[in-house]
């Protein structure tokens, strides 16, 4: 990012000193590397932002700050220059750590329920609490006949 | 007791009991590699400690894996830093002088240190039989998919990784898959 900047910088202060007249190859070149560089940068993190660090918990490559992790990031970023997909890159990660080194795992096979486990879990959540919500909030039962007063033995309520 | 309210119960309760007895049972750092049964990956790296006689080799001499191709490779990964690695130090260096004379090799790959470090700890620790190299970057250690070290990587002859062994490694498992690689390694013929 610093060494990025800097480019800027320079190019843009080239820039400004430029006397009048045609825009020079060098500088011409320097917003190529910059943009070339900015492009390659942004691809870099959104690879080590898919894949683990191996010594941390659940942290990606890209926010780890350990060596391991930014060893691997810029192994990531030596293949994308070398013109490799995305996909290329971190199919080499699966080869060496298998499909633990993904943050988020291949949504096939066993992996599946991964995602379909939470959803399952809030639909099946979300019918418990409708029905328990209107078994509470339903109309309240017909009140149940109580026997006849008429048939209740007299009480002795008046004094003798 | 009502059936059915018991039977929603035990769907329920039964998955999460399974799974924190699997948790109680499973480290979860303990991480399956995918490595053994594949090639192993090259390399080509410096020797920064030469180790001892008979195994020595010169400073700065490049160990290429495919030079070893046809010989039993034993590649230890450790660090100055590694407690771990203490454990298995002497070990290691004993069970290499026992394959001497044998199609065996031993090679240690220093990972996160410095080769001045590296040696400094081999003279604390009584010096290696074998030589050490260094390994830029890690490049190596993640072409092997290393998490940490020690991790020990016992390559067979035909250049697959036959065995890995993840934090110190005892005398007996070495011995015993070197010699089961030396066993299944087909021996070349003596000259008439």
């Amino acid at each position: 990012m610093c060494f990025a900047a800097a480019l800027i910088a320079v190019a843009t202060s080239s820039r400004a000193q430029r006397p009048a007249g045609p825009i020079s190859d060098t500088t011409q070149i320097g917003f190529s590397s910059v943009t070339k560089d900015s492009a390659l940068e942004a691809r870099t993190s959104a690879v080590a932002s898919q894949l683990r660090c191996p010594i941390c918990q659940g942290l990606s490559i890209q926010d780890s700050p350990s060596d391991l992790s930014q060893q691997m990031r810029s192994l990531v970023r030596d293949q994308l220059a070398a013109g490799k997909t995305p996909d290329e890159v971190k199919a080499y990660f699966v080869s060496k750590y298998g499909e633990w080194i993904l943050l988020a795992p291949k949504p096939s096979g066993f992996n599946l329920l991964a995602y379909a486990l939470p959803i399952g879990v809030v639909v099946i959540g979300g019918l418990g609490i409708f029905v328990a919500v209107r078994r509470w909030t339903g109309p309240a039962p017909e009140p149940t006949p109580g026997p006849d007063p008429a048939a209740l033995p007299a009480h002795n309520s008046q004094p003798q | 007791m009502n059936w059915k309210r018991a039977s929603i119960a035990a769907v329920c309760v039964i998955p999460v009991v399974g799974l924190f007895i699997y948790g109680m049972h499973h480290d979860p750092r303990d991480i399956p590699s995918p490595m053994p049964g594949k090639p192993a990956p090259a390399f080509a790296l410096e020797v920064f400690a030469p180790g001892q006689p008979p195994l020595q080799r010169p400073m700065g001499d490049t160990v290429r894996l495919a030079d070893l191709r046809g010989d039993v490779v034993v590649l230890n990964f450790w660090a100055s830093w590694c407690l771990s690695c203490r454990d298995e130090h002497v070990t290691l260096s004993e069970v290499a002088k026992t394959y001497v004379g044998k199609p065996v090799h031993f090679v240690g790959s220093l990972y996160q240190d410095t080769p001045g470090n590296g040696r400094d700890w081999i003279a604390q620790m009584g010096g290696q039989s074998y030589p050490s190299v260094q390994d830029p970057h890690a490049r190596t250690a993640i072409d092997y998919g290393l998490y940490g070290v020690p991790e020990t990587f016992i390559i067979s002859a035909d250049g697959r990784i036959a065995h890995k062994i993840t934090g110190p490694a005892s005398a007996a498992l070495v011995s015993q898959v070197v010699d089961s690689l030396l066993a299944s390694t087909p021996q070349p013929k003596a000259a008439p």
